[in-house]
């Protein structure tokens, strides 16, 4: 369920927001996410941002598979 | 694409997998309770590539699939009443009620319009001012606070013709039901991760508690699946069970307290017909008192007629997990995604139609 | 006032021949149309090729083309697919009442462009207008002929074991770009759809390799579709692999929001080739040479076990099956 998918804000205006994603953009709401600043990543479902993506954990998450590749190819 | 291409890069899939291979030695069943992690796990082969210790289970999170007949009869009946435009997500459109689909009222004449958000609905409504805009409210708690959302601003707005058709579900509940029908022993569960990031880790605390079963919280990317597989297998064969996130990106223990807060100031709990599982106390939503002029429930005379089940359709059995697709007498001979029976051919992640087309028994 | 078309337009008297002569026979300008007879006789000898299509696409106009860009590239694409040079098209129109005068013009100039390129003549025609609401605004019909040279035989029953399947470029634009457009899923893309004429890129990939087994078009059903139908006509299984299959990152993105499978998304200006494995590299250089070819590519191969199935090997190196579109493709949530 809950197709959603991480899209960066544009821009904002009121409870609304210009996203883009992949060079597709499309005006998204902010209802559920008022804290969104331009510059964020939001998990879109709907047309709403349901959540501000965590880009450091993000990161984290990455380093840590990356991690665990190298380990699982040397032993 | 930012955030979801890097979680699907091949050779990281590779290092998990090869460590659940390692790491994996006790038989163990895991459940994915989400519809859109049963996508993620067929599109990409992922069941072929998990070790014989490893059995993957669908579970019912699938709101199209869990939305029962009779409510379905009562979208189709209010389609067609006259002046009255059904807006839907496309999931809805080709499901088969007792006697009808929305997309075969549409075709006589009912206006049904599919939209890809309540934005769109409520431009819908106040392009149409003489019309009653009645839009299906269906999905998780992922889903319901947009339609809350929805309400709040068509109040904003002044709108007088915009209502909602409430067949909102819960998940922790259901998740509940199911586990003390213990049908099917699980001993990890891949919990929804769209789900989480609205209602955080800690309504989920009580699987791990009560019954001992290890949760982590997944996202819907090949790698995320793969790491939450690889994390339950490490809490069995540690002989612990917690709720871990996995995925940390999208999803914090407290939840979006935002989201939480109009859906509570919209809706309230109450029953909730499950197709194959009957009425789960607190796992549906309703409008409150004060948000009752938009319930369609209550606006229209919904005549919807009798419900029936479609005669050997163990869409409900598939569902708990206890049969699967394979199981059905009607699977891929009467049942088919083209003519299909229940909502699990029909919903693109349903069971069965997973099953039948990522084609599940594929040894290659 | 804006000119607007009206039934009377429609009718056989004096405002639709004036509609026909000023808006049609002028701007299409040929011999054939000149003489405005019941019928275009041309002289010909060989094989003909024979197609027609209708076209009731909404929007009327998206980005990168229009109904009547579409009308001739899809018949003309057709008769290609045969092996066929397209020659001479027939064009009808149903217009509903009270359509606009200027849009009409914008269509029948968008023929005359696409025409041009694809090299083909339209010589007869047909206009009806019929009441408000019985058309959506505007629906064309085209038929088209065309000649196949001998010694080419193109048929969707003539995959062979071990040939290789050739993917012209980039799918899934055509689709994109027209729902990027509807009412309801508004987004903003500067995707634009794919349509065009391959007349020229087909005749091309003959001249290196006469023996191309079959070719298609994967249009509504998108590539998935195209593949099960060779697949099935030839009784025989293909095989295809993800990675190898182009995508754009707009089409990608609009796919995962909307929640669509780009292999089920419609294209307009693509096609898949199955030619013998000897000569798939040759095709694919004649290809690239092409302006519709440049990201020509193999993305996998027939074979003789399980006729009929289409199967993809996914990123991680499992295999799934890869069925035919059923339905719509609808936005979902879920």
């Amino acid at each position: 369920m809950c197709l959603a998918i991480p899209a960066l804000i544009k821009s904002i205006e009121n409870k609304e927001a210009e996203a883009e994603i992949g060079g597709i953009s499309r005006r998204i709401s902010l209802w559920l996410t008022p804290e969104a600043r331009v510059g964020d990543y939001v998990l879109v479902h709907t047309g709403y941002a349901i959540n501000i993506l965590d880009q450091r954990e993000a990161e984290e998450t990455l380093t840590l598979l990356r991690q665990i590749a190298q380990l699982e190819e040397e032993g | 694409m930012k955030y979801i291409s890097e979680f699907r890069r091949s050779e990281l899939a590779q290092g998990l997998l090869s460590q659940i291979q390692r790491q994996s030695k006790t038989p163990v069943r895991f459940m994915e309770f989400c519809g859109g992690h049963t996508v993620t796990i067929f599109r990409y082969g992922i069941r072929q590539l998990l070790p014989k210790t490893i059995e993957m289970v669908s579970g019912p999170g699938c709101p199209i699939c869990v939305t029962a007949n009779a409510d379905l009869d009562k979208a189709i009946a209010l389609a067609q009443v006259p002046g009255v435009i059904i807006a839907t997500f496309g999931d809805m459109l080709r499901v088969p009620g007792s006697r009808s689909s929305l997309q075969e009222t549409k075709a006589v004449g009912g206006d049904v319009r599919t939209v890809y958000s309540t934005m769109d609905a409520l431009k819908v409504a106040e392009d149409n001012p003489d019309n009653s805009v009645v839009f299906l409210g269906i999905g998780f708690e992922t889903t319901a606070p947009t339609i809350a959302a929805s309400i709040l601003q068509a109040e904003e707005k002044g709108l007088k013709n915009y209502y909602v058709l409430s067949l909102h579900k819960l998940c922790p509940p259901v998740i509940k039901a199911l586990l003390d029908w213990s049908e099917v022993k699980l001993h990890g569960l891949i919990c929804p991760g769209h789900v989480s990031a609205i209602i955080g880790s800690h309504p989920w605390e009580f699987i791990a508690r009560d019954y001992g079963i290890p949760c982590v919280i997944s996202g819907f990317e090949v790698l995320d699946i793969l790491q939450s597989v690889s994390m339950l297998v490490n809490q069995v064969e540690n002989g612990k069970s917690q709720v871990e996130i996995a995925y940390r990106r999208g999803v914090r223990p407290e939840g979006n307290q935002q989201a939480l807060k109009l859906m509570r100031q919209v809706f309230e709990p109450a029953p909730a017909q499950w197709r194959g599982m009957g009425e789960v106390q607190g796992s549906g939503l309703k409008l409150r008192k004060k948000y009752q002029r938009f319930d369609a429930e209550l606006a229209f005379d919904i005549k919807s007629g009798p419900t029936s089940e479609p005669a050997g359709c163990i869409c409900g059995d598939i569902l708990r997990g206890v049969k699967t697709p394979a199981d059905c007498q009607l699977f891929g001979k009467t049942c088919t995604p083209q003519y299909p029976v229940g909502p699990c051919m029909v919903s693109s992640e349903g069971s069965c139609s997973a099953y039948y087309f990522y084609g599940v028994s594929l040894g290659e | 006032m804006e000119n607007k078309i009206l039934l009377a337009h429609g009718s056989g008297g004096k405002l639709a021949h004036e509609l026909v002569e000023k808006s049609l026979v002028k701007a299409l300008a040929n011999p054939f149309l000149a003489k405005l007879d019941d019928s275009a006789v041309i002289d010909f000898s060989g094989r003909l090729a024979f197609t027609t299509d209708s076209y009731v696409v909404s929007p009327i106009f998206f980005p990168g083309g229009d109904i009547g860009k579409l009308a001739v590239c899809g018949t003309v694409n057709d008769l290609a697919m045969s092996g066929a040079r397209p020659l001479y098209l027939s064009l009808s129109f149903i217009i509903e009442e009270g359509f606009s005068q200027s849009e009409l013009d914008e269509v029948v100039d968008s023929i005359r462009k696409t025409a041009g390129e694809a090299g083909v003549e339209i010589v007869t025609g047909d206009t009806k207008v019929v009441h408000r609401g019985s058309a959506d605004k505007l629906f064309i019909n085209t038929a088209g002929v065309g000649i196949i040279a001998e010694g080419v035989n193109i048929s969707g029953s003539n995959a062979k074991a071990g040939d290789k399947v050739i993917l012209s470029g980039a799918i899934g634009e055509h689709g994109i770009a027209v729902v990027s457009q509807r009412e309801g899923l508004s987004f903003s893309t500067n995707l634009k759809s794919d349509c065009a004429p391959l007349g020229s890129l087909v005749a091309e990939m003959i001249d290196a390799c006469p023996n191309i087994h079959c070719l298609r078009d994967p249009t509504r059903g998108g590539l998935a579709t195209s593949l099960n139908e060779l697949a099935k006509q030839s009784m025989v299984s293909i095989r295809i692999e993800e990675e190898r299959i182009p995508l754009r990152e707009e089409v990608l993105a609009a796919c995962e929001m909307l929640g669509f499978d780009p292999l089920y998304v419609a294209n307009e200006g693509k096609l898949v080739a199955i030619v013998p494995s000897k000569d798939a590299d040759r095709v694919l250089k004649a290809m690239r040479k092409n302006r519709y070819g440049k990201n020509a590519t193999i993305i996998g191969e027939v074979g003789a076990e399980k006729p009929g199935r289409v199967v993809m090997k996914t990123i991680l190196g499992a295999s799934r099956i890869v069925d035919m579109l059923v339905g719509d493709l609808l936005p979902r949530i879920c």
